[in-house]
């Protein structure tokens, strides 16, 4: 099957796995980060946050990966021959996870920021009010219930991300579009391998929209419209 | 203050650490080789996603020639000049033809391929090509390539059909357009011979290398600017496994031409 390139293929996979969830932990810190600082009191934090979300979601995620893995290495390198410590090396999953983790934490700042709004004010405030500190009313109260209004806008960027850690390949990590472009070009039978990576794809953005929607129900108890 | 003090020399331990150890001698023991796998013959991926082909054969016959401890980097295409120059790897041995504008960001070994032109016709059509016997005839080649150039500069009493693309070559030739066809052995050509529609022609004189290589043509190993010791050296490993038949049992395994092309 596949000219037994499958093996290959699922090595691929499990690389195209690993890159989207790492990605998909820093960048729902990033997007915490920047939605508690676009809501904060601090000037400076509000601003930083809007420059963060303005920047990186106006520029092509293609030309962010090049900058921070490319530019960032030449950078480093410069420092480094200036101070004498010879080569260090950016490993590509670092920079591919960093960087595909930081673009989609100023889409999910902006997913974050509208869940928090929608929760009432009186829930902070009565929480305020029962003397929690404001960590204390962001983490067990708002927190929870923002979840229910990001999960639409999660589940999308959730979805974009997977396919969009396919430009890994780009700074040298072997995922799997990369594999199947390279059995493709091998063997000749590009239309095989595209089609079996689309179907890869469409199974594992299927498990997710499934998984995504049973988190939802859960997250919605006790809100949720009886349905006759 | 003694906080700062703390500081400050945490900050002089990092800076300071690294120098002893971290510098890297440049005596090439150790490369590490940007590949591809994209251009079968010269570069594929078996199926247990290992890179192999004549690029990987006579980078790992270099390496073996120095003497060094190579490690292949597998890169695409579009980002070897980038990690080449952020010092990812410090050679590309990915079938690069040698080109003015790459030699702005990167320097060049000597070539170490150069496919030849060859000219195909109905089978049993010309015994020899020359200006000659060629005279009023029409050649199809393609535009804006070498091979171009040369013809309009050596068979001017022909008459030349210049199309698009390499492959159109052979589709001019096969649906009669003209008497000869000028092209890369390798590329269309051979493909075109192997297939039901190229049953009648083949190849005919003797095939030409149009001085690519002489002139500073042709495909080369691109490193960072200014690495000379390295060039010497892989320019002295690319002559050596030439002298002693590396090269040619390389060449053999995957062409039934000589592309060394010197």
């Amino acid at each position: 099957m596949l000219y037994g390139y499958l093996p290959a293929l699922l090595e691929g996979l499990v690389l195209t796995l690993q890159v989207s969830a790492t990605s998909l932990a820093i960048a729902c810190v990033f997007g915490l980060l920047g939605a508690t600082a676009k809501l904060s009191g601090s000037r400076v934090a509000r601003w930083t946050a809007e420059v963060y979300t303005t920047a990186i979601r106006g520029l092509p995620e293609l030309v962010l990966m090049l900058l921070i893995f490319y530019g960032g290495q030449i950078g480093l390198n410069k420092l480094a021959d200036a101070q004498g410590w010879g080569y260090i090396d950016i490993p590509p999953f670092a920079a591919g996870v960093l960087t595909v983790g930081f673009i989609f934490g100023a889409y999910l700042t902006e997913t974050f920021r509208g869940a928090i709004l929608a929760v009432p004010k009186g829930q902070a405030e009565a929480g305020l009010a029962f003397a929690l500190t404001p960590t204390q009313v962001m983490r067990r109260i708002v927190l929870p219930q923002m979840v229910r209004h990001a999960i639409p806008g999660f589940a999308n960027n959730w979805l974009i991300m997977i396919k969009a850690s396919a430009l890994v390949s780009l700074i040298g990590l072997d995922d799997m579009v990369h594999r199947a472009g390279l059995a493709a070009a091998t063997t000749r039978a590009p239309f095989t391998f595209y089609m079996a990576v689309a179907l890869i794809y469409l199974t594992l953005t299927s498990v997710s929209i499934f998984v995504l929607s049973r988190v939802e129900l859960r997250y919605s108890l006790g809100v949720r419209k009886v349905q006759f | 203050m003694i906080r700062k003090l703390a500081a400050t020399s945490l900050l002089l331990a990092v800076f300071a650490l690294p120098q002893s150890g971290f510098a890297q001698a440049p005596d090439w023991a150790k490369i590490r080789i940007g590949v591809e796998a994209n251009y079968p013959p010269f570069s594929q991926m078996s199926t247990d996603g290992k890179f192999s082909g004549f690029d990987i054969d006579i980078a790992n016959a270099i390496c073996a020639q120095i003497k060094a401890e190579c490690t292949m980097v597998s890169q695409e295409w579009d980002g070897m000049m980038p990690a080449l120059n952020a010092k990812k790897f410090d050679m590309i041995v990915a079938s690069m033809s040698i080109t003015e504008e790459r030699k702005k960001s990167a320097d060049f070994s000597d070539s170490y391929y150069d496919i030849p032109s060859a000219w195909i016709a109905k089978t049993g059509s010309y015994s020899q090509v020359t200006p000659a016997t060629l005279k009023g005839k029409k050649i199809i080649v393609t535009r804006n390539t070498p091979r171009a150039k040369y013809l309009q500069d050596n068979y001017k009493d022909s008459e030349i059909l210049l199309v698009a693309k390499e492959a159109e070559v052979t589709m001019e030739l096969a649906a009669g357009r003209g008497d000869i066809g000028f092209g890369s052995s390798l590329a269309a050509t051979a493909a075109f011979l192997k297939s039901p529609e190229g049953k009648a022609y083949s190849k005919v004189g003797a095939p030409i290398t149009l001085g690519g290589a002489a002139q500073g043509g042709g495909v080369g190993i691109a490193m960072r600017k200014g690495e000379d010791a390295l060039r010497n050296k892989v320019n002295g490993a690319l002559k050596a496994i030439t002298a002693n038949g590396v090269y040619k049992s390389i060449n053999d395994k995957y062409f039934d031409v000589n592309i060394r092309g010197q």
